[in-house]
């Protein structure tokens, strides 16, 4: 057993970072900060993804992984976009001054 | 060394690094502080991938978020000119409940591993799957599909980014001509 963790390990350590991300967006009102928070929750989505891959010798896990860093690149593209849309407008990213958008 | 082996310590080590940094990304005030500590923990997270022996998707990683989103979200941040002063805080007491409220999501996460005790080994040494050739060959052979609907998905939010990113020049022009 020349490297072996134990998968709960690797599970603590994707729930602590979820839980991060989590928290960030919770507890932050800049709209920047909190895109940041979402990458870093699905990063530790990534990781367990990874982890149980190789934990069951399966190359699924990883191809998904692939797809979901695809996805995460369209998001940014289009949030960052609406977001300096948002700060031309508005002279501000404060999630809280979005939340009245209808005017 | 305490009867750990050294991918344990390296475990242990990229562990730390990766929550400290991600706990510095969401309490640094200032955003451009915030986007290098994200960054680093996104280094973290790649040497993580490579324990595991997935070579490429670490190399992916690093090229894809260190390298291109994170200096998209810097040329965004300075584009705005953003730094501590400016930063928007929310009330004392909404960042409490936040904080309560993960803690009890953690608590509820952890909780659920309970009754996992087996303790499955993951052991990556003898892993071949992350290498470039194997996950090449599933990803063109049972995965064709989804991959030219991924290609799409992003020219789609190209497309998008560009039409919403454009300054709209018919109601500039409209201003000018009433001013």
């Amino acid at each position: 057993m020349l490297n072996g963790i134990p998968i709960n390990y690797y599970i603590m350590l994707s729930a602590v970072l979820f839980i991060i991300g989590v928290v960030g967006v919770m507890a932050r009102r800049n709209a920047i900060i909190i895109f940041m928070c979402i990458e870093l929750m699905l990063n530790a989505v990534n990781l367990l993804l990874v982890a149980f891959s190789t934990l069951h010798q399966d190359a699924s896990g990883q191809v998904f992984v692939f797809f979901v860093m695809a996805v995460a690149a369209a998001e940014v593209a289009v949030g960052l976009a609406i977001l300096a849309m948002v700060y031309r407008n508005l002279k501000s990213i404060d999630i809280d001054l979005l939340s009245r958008l209808k005017n | 060394m305490l009867g750990l082996t050294i991918t344990q310590w390296l475990f242990g080590i990229l562990s730390f690094l990766a929550i400290m940094f991600a706990l510095m990304v969401v309490f640094t005030r200032n955003p451009v502080n915030s986007v290098l500590y994200l960054v680093l923990t996104f280094f973290c997270i790649a040497g993580h991938y490579l324990l595991l022996n997935a070579q490429f998707l670490a190399v992916v990683h690093i090229v894809v978020y260190a390298g291109a989103i994170m200096v998209l979200f810097l040329f965004i941040i300075m584009l705005m000119n953003l730094n501590a002063d400016t930063e928007p805080r929310k009330h004392i007491v909404t960042r409490l409940i936040a904080g309560v409220i993960g803690g009890m999501l953690l608590i509820v996460m952890v909780g659920a591993l309970k009754g996992a005790e087996q303790l499955t080994i993951v052991r990556a040494g003898a892993s071949q799957i992350g290498l470039v050739k194997n996950l090449g060959q599933v990803l063109f052979h049972e995965f064709l599909f989804p991959f030219e609907v991924a290609s799409i998905l992003l020219l789609a939010a190209l497309v998008g980014a560009i039409m919403i990113g454009k300054r709209d020049t018919n109601t500039n022009d409209k201003k000018v001509i009433n001013n």
